[in-house]
């Protein structure tokens, strides 16, 4: 019996030990060798995004496209390509590609780099990793784009996953130039172009300004001297003109004159410290409510009585966050979609004081991808395809990515109940013909966007001047970015 | 030869192997790491993605040995050694004292034998349920409560607590001690329950009042627990990350006094690695004083003497 005892501890104990030293497994080495194409250089370096034309390069052959995995793996931070993939490509897919192969979505939020990090760190076993783990299609944000343009890790839309420039013609082509390398390879594609409007409450511009009518409310706010005349009535009236100090933010660093970080350095525009200085001064004033963005605070002003005239957004703000944020009961729980509907139906848009853009979200084939034949179906179907885009406009308040389908959609009449039967989509057309990314764009644009935004606030609200915010900034940006200095 | 005894030490040592096996894996390696890390100019660029395709460049910039360079930059004026390490003591400082003296109080009303307080165990549960909550779920309750246009906002007519200095700090310091009075008010009670119940009643004979009882018996009395719920919760303090980071964000606003060390940590850890390693080793370095400091503080010798043994001379 003791000797049974014996054995048997020792055995569990040498299991135990055993288990810890077991490795993790994961060896198969297949390297996919769908990519035919020169791989983009990755220069750490940045290269002003938005200036070279894609070059002509031999689509690669469908026949040739690999599709051997059996799970498809897309890398997102929030649920909005899902619903658009679930809604406007699962019932379109070429069913012959998906045979037995299911999607998996692994979904990281996008703050404090999160995303990015985790992403990076996926995609450095790429080569490495099973089939199965590996990923086949990773989105990427505005903010962060050009360090993925710039590396080797997306495929070549055209000389790797197959799609023809005539496939791409209706796009965008500032959409396009962000997502062009210094090579003119091409790396990503968008199903949605992000021009920005000022969208406001119509109940407030009619008790306020006596009229909703978008063009002579687009003339009241037409510069920034107007606007902050109008914010002073509004605020006569009680009302903020807007919610919070990140509002406008992006209005200035859309046309900056330089990107955030040159060389390895950091430098703030001087369209980055305007809008310091305004938003300072809106915030002494008055005009607005101090709030941050994606805040609770900032999305109650956005119900129809939530004492905010207006928000800055860009295109997919409309579907992905005004709406939710203003009607009463979700369109989803089988809230109607008209005027009874909280604030459904009471939003305008125009143009606003300035042009800019916000945001986007690209699609881009992971180099190492066993599945590119489905990448370029998702991509022509959900990006090129002039149909779906036009319905999914039409159907979500999505601007998208083609300029055919607009064109459709306002030919014909085009009304959005949500605006109160305005054609937003004129004005959304006339602002994305004017979107320039060149030389606007750094890889680390996120971390400072958020770590200004972040820094700034102890200035808006009273607690330290601009030289002690600006001296945080410095700490945390060149913590958050070893490779980074500031002056 | 016979032996005269079993020894059963071999299973002892054999069981010990996994943990020791994990331990020097993923802790005392990484802990040994973080030390040479610390004395490298050792960056990760996050404006770049490691090749995949091969040729590319590389995202590690390791300039190698740089001497004492990344512990002059974080501990230099401004510098994150330097923002965070006070703002660390303060914070904990904020919900400790509360903490400690409730939980005394709670801990000698529930083992006074003469008040014989009744349902214990419900109280002791009530007392321990916020330490089951996460702390980062507590610390988004209290961020929306808290927060512009949040629940206190509107009933007190917006003070706005967490734009404040003292406002921040003081509802990251009640969250601490809201979290953590239960538990140690039970190890408290232990402490006290482990006392010979004839000490107090040889004091109220001699007509001892529950002041002089309080502070001539039960303090001295359970001085070893104390001091160890000192050393964990300052070791716990100066890691505090959760709370403060999802009230104040990575700027520690307001006014950064919601940065800690380990947030700093949390912010460097993907770029910064030679600076923030230099600042784990300080944390480390840190704690180990100020560990050792409390223990001889605590680690006087009348727990000794009451109990009849000679001080060691």
């Amino acid at each position: 019996m003791a000797q049974l005892k014996k054995i048997l501890a020792g055995a569990m104990a040498l299991c135990m030990a055993g288990s810890v030293l077991t490795a993790c497994g994961g060896t198969s080495d297949s390297s996919s060798d769908a990519g035919t194409a020169d791989a983009g250089t990755t220069d750490a370096g940045n290269t002003d995004g938005g200036s070279t034309e894609v070059k002509d390069v031999e689509p690669a052959k469908t026949d040739d496209l690999v599709n051997t995995g059996k799970v498809y793996n897309i890398y997102c931070w929030n649920t909005e390509f899902k619903e658009r993939f679930e809604k406007y490509y699962e019932g379109v897919k070429d069913t012959a590609l998906w045979d037995g192969v299911e999607v998996k979505w692994t979904e990281i939020p996008n703050k404090d780099n999160n995303y990015q990090t985790k992403l990076d760190d996926a995609l450095k076993n790429q080569n490495t990793a099973a089939d199965d783990d590996k990923i086949d299609l990773f989105l990427v944000e505005a903010d962060y784009a050009m360090k993925y343009v710039n590396s080797d890790a997306p495929l070549d839309v055209i000389g790797e996953v197959g799609l023809t420039k005539d496939d791409l013609a209706n796009q965008y082509k500032y959409t396009q130039d962000a997502m062009t390398d210094s090579n003119g390879t091409l790396k990503g594609v968008s199903w949605q172009a992000t021009p920005g409007l000022f969208l406001y409450n119509a109940d407030y511009a009619k008790q306020v300004l006596g009229t909703d009518d978008p063009t002579e409310v687009q003339a009241a706010v037409a510069d920034w001297d107007k606007f902050a005349e109008t914010a002073q009535k509004m605020k006569d009236a009680g009302i903020f003109m807007v919610s919070g100090y990140d509002d406008t933010y992006r209005c200035f660093s859309n046309n900056v004159s330089a990107p955030w970080v040159t060389d390895g350095k950091i430098t703030v525009d001087p369209q980055i410290k305007a809008w310091v200085d305004q938003t300072k001064e809106y915030s002494e004033k008055g005009y607005n409510n101090g709030t941050s963005l994606w805040d609770d605070a900032w999305k109650a002003g956005q119900k129809v009585d939530g004492k905010v005239f207006g928000y800055f957004f860009s295109t997919w703000g409309i579907p992905f966050t005004l709406l939710p944020n203003t009607v009463d009961k979700a369109l989803d729980d089988g809230g109607a979609a008209d005027e009874s509907n909280g604030g459904y139906g009471h939003w305008r848009a125009c143009a606003g004081p300035q042009s800019y853009f916000w945001g986007g979200t690209w699609l881009c084939g992971a180099y190492g991808s066993d599945n590119i034949a489905i990448t370029r179906d998702i991509m022509l179907k959900l990006t090129c395809d002039t149909d779906i885009m036009a319905s999914i406009t039409e159907n979500e308040q999505d601007y998208t990515n083609n300029k055919a389908a607009i064109k459709k959609l306002t030919d014909a009449g085009y009304s959005n109940p949500f605006l109160g039967g305005q054609d937003h989509l004129s004005l959304l057309s006339e602002a994305a013909e004017k979107i320039d990314l060149t030389n606007k764009m750094s890889a680390y644009d996120q971390g400072c966007n958020e770590e200004f935004q972040g820094a700034m606030k102890d200035y808006f609200q009273g607690t330290v001047d601009y030289d002690k915010a600006l001296e945080t900034f410095k700490t945390n940006i060149t913590t958050k970015y070893g490779d980074l200095s500031m002056d | 030869m016979r032996r005269k005894t079993i020894s059963y030490a071999k299973w002892g040592y054999i069981f010990l192997i996994p943990f020791v096996v994990i331990y020097c894996i993923f802790s005392l390696w990484p802990l040994i790491q973080t030390f040479g890390y610390s004395f490298l100019d050792y960056v990760i660029s996050q404006g770049s993605v490691t090749s995949i395709r091969g040729g590319g460049a590389d995202t590690i910039q390791n300039k190698g040995f740089c001497g004492l360079s990344n512990y002059i930059a974080v501990m230099k004026s401004g510098g994150i050694f330097a923002v965070s390490f006070w703002n660390t003591i303060v914070l904990w400082l904020v919900g400790f004292i509360p903490q400690i003296i409730v939980s005394l109080l709670l801990a000698s009303w529930f083992t006074d034998i003469r008040l014989k307080l009744k349902a214990q165990g419900f109280f002791k549960t009530v007392m321990y349920m916020p330490n089951v909550i996460m702390a980062s779920a507590l610390s988004l309750l209290f961020y929306s409560l808290c927060t512009k246009g949040g629940a206190l906002d509107t009933l007190f007519g917006g003070p706005e607590l967490l734009t404040k200095v003292w406002g921040a700090r003081g509802v990251v310091g009640f969250i601490n001690f809201l979290m953590w009075y239960g538990n140690t008010t039970i190890l408290l009670m232990a402490a006290m329950m482990g006392i010979d119940t004839s000490l107090y009643e040889a004091a109220q004979i001699d007509g001892a009042n529950p002041t002089q009882v309080f502070w001539q018996i039960t303090m001295p009395l359970i001085k070893p627990i104390l001091a160890y719920v000192v050393v964990t919760s300052m070791i716990g303090g100066l890691q505090m990350y959760d709370v403060p980071y999802i009230i104040g964000g990575t700027a520690g606003n307001p006014n950064q006094v919601l940065k800690t060390l380990v947030s700093q940590i949390q912010l460097g850890k993907n770029s910064s690695v030679g600076a923030v390693s230099a600042l784990s080793v300080l944390v480390f370095i840190v704690s180990a004083i100020l560990g050792f400091i409390t223990l001889k503080l605590m680690d006087d010798n009348s727990i000794k003497t009451r109990y009849g043994k000679k001080k060691k001379k």
